[in-house]
């Protein structure tokens, strides 16, 4: 299921949909913070360049722009990094954007502890707890190049203020099979099981699959659910799972108070109050180093999340 | 449309904001009434809009970037047409559509959301930036404070505007000169205006904002200006035509009691009959 031959970062993925979806969705501009190298965005800037602006580094009015394009009726993404275009522009989407529920499309890419040698000041691991408090907000983490392509189309398609998480590391294809389907909301149970729940999102979903099999040979029998939607978050899976297991993991790149775990808490405080560990950046700050030693430093690696899970069983 | 008549429902407008406010007990008169005079001269003469489809899509756009005045935009597009005169006094009222800061969303003729200060002109840049990408003729009028351009984001919208040529743009500079710590040069000085505007590459012009010829010639250089977009820096008063908010700070944000609201009206009222008087009619 997991193909590690076929590694691809998500922030790839964003930039490959765009210049792929142009033609077939003529109403869309993709505007930029001086970054179109690394969103990716100038692989859409080279075939479509007159729907291309970059608007220097002023993320602030970047949003604003893209607000002022959507009243018009077209649909605009606004690309930048994670920390920057959650961050810098807060208030700038709170009021601008999903204030007036405009068409505009956030790109975040370098989400993340996974950002690498950039350090602390550009791994954004508060970005999902930011967007989700906004009304009328949706947020998606795509786990692989297949999920991040179908979110961006569904973007383009749905009407409202998205906010897309992308990663500037390269990861495994999960979900190349005849059966995935995405929809808005919907999340996806990768492995039945009836022990404990894993629910995890983006990078770390390849990462749960193969703690899954490591459980599997000491028998236990963990379910993996992708929740790739943040927001509207699919309650009923979360609870469905629950009910089945009686004990809940989440694990996400990103801190732990207020994502996905602050969500799945949330949700199973309201209908079903199950004992839930949460997984993720322990309310820290990040630091430099490789992707790889830091998903092992901060123990989302596939032994780092198998040993939390392990711990508090 | 003539002076005179230009004059006569600017007196109107003022006397709907003062009627707006008074019914709110709160808001913004004194920016709304500095800025009557243009909220009526691009309503009323400049702009290519209908009030009966508010949404035309080749309109004219206005973005209130200084949002907090929308009682001079609501009452401007009440006597425009847009909604009943009536409604002003259920403004920042439970179930308004006259929201405390404008809402594109509920109310007619509203072309943006603002309120956050620094924001609407990046808006106002984008729609600008939209027609010129979709070949559309229509132009963009943005209304800005002068103490809203102590807001970083109006030069990080301004320096985009000059750089991407916006012809279609054109910034207004509410100069009334005070904000609600006092006056703009002592709280934070913004001067030079147009040595900014002009630094960030805009066609500048400096006008008396409560006076229409002026106004009009300012228009219409804009209009034949290209490649860079206009700024237009309004001298304009605080309060202006009613005696006791001219020029005073403390009118920025308050409503006025029951025997200063009679005062108003009654002020505006004369100005009214002596317009009629002399001719004005609408």
């Amino acid at each position: 299921m997991i193909d590690f031959g076929n590694k691809i970062a998500t922030r790839e993925s964003y930039g490959n949909a765009l210049a792929e979806l142009g033609e077939k969705y003529p109403d869309f501009v993709v505007l930029d913070a001086d970054l179109a190298g690394a969103t990716k965005t100038n692989v859409f800037q080279k075939k479509f360049p007159d729907r291309h602006i970059d608007c220097g580094i002023a993320e602030a009015n970047m949003t604003g722009i893209g607000a002022g394009i959507a009243t018009t009726g077209k649909t605009a993404f606004i690309s930048s990094f994670a920390m920057f275009v959650s961050g810098r522009n807060y208030e700038q989407v709170r009021n601008s954007v999903a204030y007036p529920h405009l068409n505009v499309k956030i790109g975040a890419t370098h989400a993340g502890i996974t950002v690498g040698e950039d350090g602390a000041s550009h791994q954004c691991i508060e970005d999902l707890a930011l967007m989700r408090v906004i009304p009328g907000m949706t947020v998606i983490v795509p786990s692989d190049d297949i999920e991040a392509k179908a979110a961006i189309e569904a973007a383009i398609t749905t009407d409202g203020p998205f906010y897309l998480r992308f990663g500037r590391a390269a990861v495994p294809v999960i979900n190349n099979n005849s059966d995935y389907k995405f929809e808005i909301g919907k999340a996806v149970t990768l492995r039945q099981g009836k022990d404990i729940t894993i629910a995890c999102t983006g990078v770390c979903v390849a990462q749960c699959l193969l703690v899954a099999e490591k459980l599997m040979d000491e028998g236990i029998d963990a379910e993996v659910i992708n929740f790739h939607t943040i927001k509207p978050f699919d309650k009923e899976a979360i609870v469905k799972s629950a009910k089945k297991t009686n004990r809940v993991f989440s694990v996400e790149e990103h801190s732990i108070i207020g994502g996905l775990g602050g969500v799945v808490c949330e949700s199973l405080a309201d209908e079903y109050p199950t004992k839930v560990t949460r997984i993720g950046v322990k309310d820290v700050f990040g630091q430099s180093g490789d992707a790889d030693t830091l998903l092992v430093k901060y123990e989302l690696d596939s032994d780092g999340i198998y040993k939390q899970i392990k711990a508090s069983l | 449309m003539r002076d005179i008549d230009l004059k006569l429902k600017a007196a109107q407008i003022r006397k709907g904001i003062i009627e707006a406010v008074y019914s709110a007990k709160s808001g913004h008169p004194g920016g709304s009434l500095s800025a009557a005079d243009v909220y009526t001269f691009l309503y009323f003469e400049e702009m290519n809009i209908d009030p009966k489809n508010p949404q035309m899509p080749n309109r004219d756009r206005f973005v209130l970037s200084k949002g907090h005045t929308s009682p001079g935009l609501y009452s401007t597009l009440a006597h425009r047409g847009y909604f009943p005169v009536e409604d002003l006094k259920t403004f920042r009222k439970y179930g308004s559509y006259l929201q405390g800061h404008p809402c594109m969303n509920e109310t007619p003729g509203v072309d943006m959301s603002s309120g956050s200060l620094g924001q609407g002109l990046s808006a106002a840049t984008g729609m600008a930036l939209a027609g010129k990408i979709g070949s559309k003729d229509y132009r963009v009028y943005a209304l800005v404070g002068d103490g809203e351009l102590q807001e970083g984001q109006i030069w990080e919208a301004s320096m985009f505007a000059g750089a991407h040529k916006l012809d279609n743009l054109v910034v207004v500079v509410d100069n009334n000169g005070l904000q609600i710590d006092g006056k703009v040069e002592d709280v934070c000085s913004v001067y030079p205006i147009d040595e900014k505007f002009r630094a960030f590459n805009f066609n500048v012009i400096c006008v008396d904002g409560n006076n229409f010829a002026s106004l009009r010639e300012a228009f219409n250089q804009a209009k034949a200006t290209k490649g860079m977009p206009t700024a237009i820096i309004m001298k304009t008063f605080k309060g202006k035509d009613v005696s006791f908010m001219e020029d005073k700070a403390e009118w920025h944000g308050k409503a006025p009691n029951a025997e200063q609201y009679a005062i108003a009206v009654s002020e505006l009222d004369a100005k009214i009959s002596k317009l009629k008087e002399e001719g004005a009619s609408v």
